[in-house]
């Protein structure tokens, strides 16, 4: 159920993202989906990969930064309150969201948001027992939730 | 209102002493101060088989031992105290690079000096009996508040010990009590300039004609900055707390070095790498050696403080020697705001904060009048979260701690890995872009 995120430390130059994006390229790593968090002085960049393993060799190896957290892809309803949905089981469950963002592409009336939860087991059981789907990575990987 | 340019007043014959004559002084009281250092034991060992009777000339300054910051910081507390303690009158200190002080004991005899140094470069400066002195130097174990405090009131002229710190409280006194005169750090001095500008107050409300600055490097620019703001005629003075603090030289009204009271101190100026005399007027470390010190007497102590000696005759009357303004340092410490601080200490902060400490560099400026010191830290992957909130976390603990050992605040920037510059061999933690 878990996936796991790769972080990289971004200093805010330019160029620096598209070395990033390069090198995961030569390493034939995917990039399923990504934010980012910037302050003036850095960002931090969240990638979802195909390889998360590949993804953090090749970056650390070319000398970046890298962290592996571990985060949740949460099925939404694509309707007014689908994500208030969600956020009211976490909620009253005591779970905290230390950030989320969105999946890039859609299927029917599902939308797809990550988060990283400051518990994520926890989440998956609340979740769950409100028949809230959330994805294991095969399914995410190969965009067939 | 102009700048005025006071009166020459010499306070001590000393200080027009024939060269001649002043060098043989110096050599009866090197040959005694030999003898008297080896109660301390590190004297002891490294001039066993010296005597003071040995010394013939002062060529001979160049076979004695080197006393160093890290030679008395091993002697700490009280290592190289000559008296006995309850002959002491007086303890200062001076910070360290990992915030253990160097104490400085003095007799009586060494207060009763120290404070004629001091009235030496106040009435060398300009300073007249009856005159209101507002000294705006700290007041501790630093030789700043008490040095001057003592001296001033040694030639007739009043003080106001308003301390540092609390500017409101500092212009308030500048413009009600009206003081003749005002001694601070010149950054300081900068800070209040402006903030005076800023309250609305016009110079020609101020009293002010005199300003005595030292503690810290300045520039001729800040001198003329620091007139231009206060209306007042300012002088440099130096000193350091190991050889007894402000008063071991100062400038006179000419203004074209500070004079070093040679009657108490021999001064060298060598190269810091082969420890051999630069020519005169050359830049090179100075090297001092207290004749008279009681309570803590150092042999060739390196200061660490790069400026030139020059020997021509000064217009004012006065024969000591002339030191220009200290324009760098002989090793990494830093002087920001007024503050010693190491690099060393920067490495100790991270080390506080994580147990490695990562690359870093420090950038130092003066965009305005006030210097800003910037940290650049590399971060490594142990301190990387993907959480913004635990990264903004991670800045201000480095920021705390950095501010906790080096005691002023400093702004700190989290980098990429390897995106700050190496070197070859001993590493260059600094940049330093203030106008010299």
């Amino acid at each position: 159920m878990k996936l796991q995120q790769i972080a990289i430390f971004m200093e805010n130059k330019p160029g620096h993202l598209r070395t990033i994006c390069r090198t995961l390229a030569d390493a034939g790593v995917n990039i399923t989906t990504l934010s980012l968090a910037d302050t003036q002085q850095y960002g931090i960049l969240r990638l979802l990969t195909d390889d998360s393993a590949k993804a953090q060799k090749s970056l650390t190896e070319a000398g970046f930064v890298v962290n592996v957290t571990e985060v949740l892809a949460v099925e939404v309803d694509d309707t007014p309150g689908g994500l208030l949905r969600i956020l009211d089981i976490i909620g009253e469950n005591e779970i905290n969201i230390e950030y989320m963002y969105a999946f890039s592409h859609h299927r029917e009336h599902m939308a797809v948001m990550v988060f990283r939860f400051d518990n994520p087991d926890k989440a998956i059981t609340c979740l769950q027992n409100h028949d809230i789907k959330v994805l294991p990575a095969i399914d995410i990987l190969k965009g067939s939730w | 209102m102009k700048t005025v340019t006071p009166q020459n007043r010499i306070l001590d014959a000393e200080e027009s002493m024939p060269r001649e004559e002043m060098r043989s002084l110096q050599l009866s009281r090197l040959q005694k101060i030999i003898d008297y250092v080896k109660r301390v034991p590190y004297y002891a060992e490294k001039l066993a088989g010296v005597n003071g009777a040995d010394i013939t000339s002062l060529d001979q300054l160049s076979s004695l031992p080197f006393t160093t910051k890290q030679d008395l910081r091993d002697g700490y507390p009280y290592g190289f105290m000559a008296i006995p303690k309850d002959e002491i009158a007086r303890i200062h200190g001076s910070s360290g690079t990992t915030g253990r002080l160097t104490f400085v004991p003095y007799s009586h005899t060494d207060l009763k000096n120290w404070t004629r140094l001091v009235s030496r470069f106040l009435v060398a400066g300009g300073l007249q009996p009856g005159n209101l002195v507002q000294i705006s130097f700290g007041y501790g174990l630093f030789t700043g508040g008490f040095g001057l405090h003592y001296g001033v009131e040694a030639t007739g002229a009043a003080v106001v010990p308003a301390a540092s710190g609390n500017t409101e409280r500092q212009i308030a006194i500048l413009r009600d009590l009206q003081p003749d005169a005002i001694v601070c750090t010149p950054s300081y001095a900068l800070t209040l300039g402006e903030a005076i500008r800023a309250s609305g107050i016009k110079r020609e409300d101020l009293n002010l004609k005199l300003g005595f600055f030292g503690g810290e490097p300045w520039s001729d620019e800040m001198r003329n900055r620091i007139e231009d703001d206060m209306g007042i005629f300012a002088t440099d003075n130096y000193g350091l707390s190991e050889v007894i603090g402000p008063g071991a030289a100062g400038e006179c009204i000419e203004r074209n070095g500070q004079h070093f009271s040679e009657d108490h101190f021999l001064v060298e100026c060598l190269d810091p790498d082969t420890l051999q005399p630069v020519p005169q007027g050359e830049k090179g470390e100075l090297v001092i050696t207290t004749l008279t010190k009681e309570g803590m007497p150092v042999i060739r102590y390196r200061t660490r403080d790069i400026s030139s000696l020059h020997y021509e005759p000064c217009p004012c009357g006065r024969t000591g020697v002339r030191m220009s303004r200290v324009t760098g340092r002989s090793d990494d410490m830093l002087v920001i705001r007024g503050v010693n601080v190491y690099p060393t200490q920067i490495e100790e902060a991270l080390l506080r904060v994580r147990e490695a400490a990562p690359h870093y560099m420090i950038d130092v400026d003066r965009p305005d009048t006030l210097d800003r010191a910037t940290v650049r830290v590399e971060i490594l992957p142990e301190m990387f979260s993907a959480s913004m909130k635990e990264m903004v976390n991670l800045r201000e603990k480095i920021q705390k701690a950095i501010n906790s050992v080096t005691g002023i605040r400093m702004e700190v920037e989290l980098v990429a890995p390897q995106t700050l510059e190496r070197f070859q061999g001993k590493a260059k933690r600094v940049t330093d872009r203030r106008p010299k």
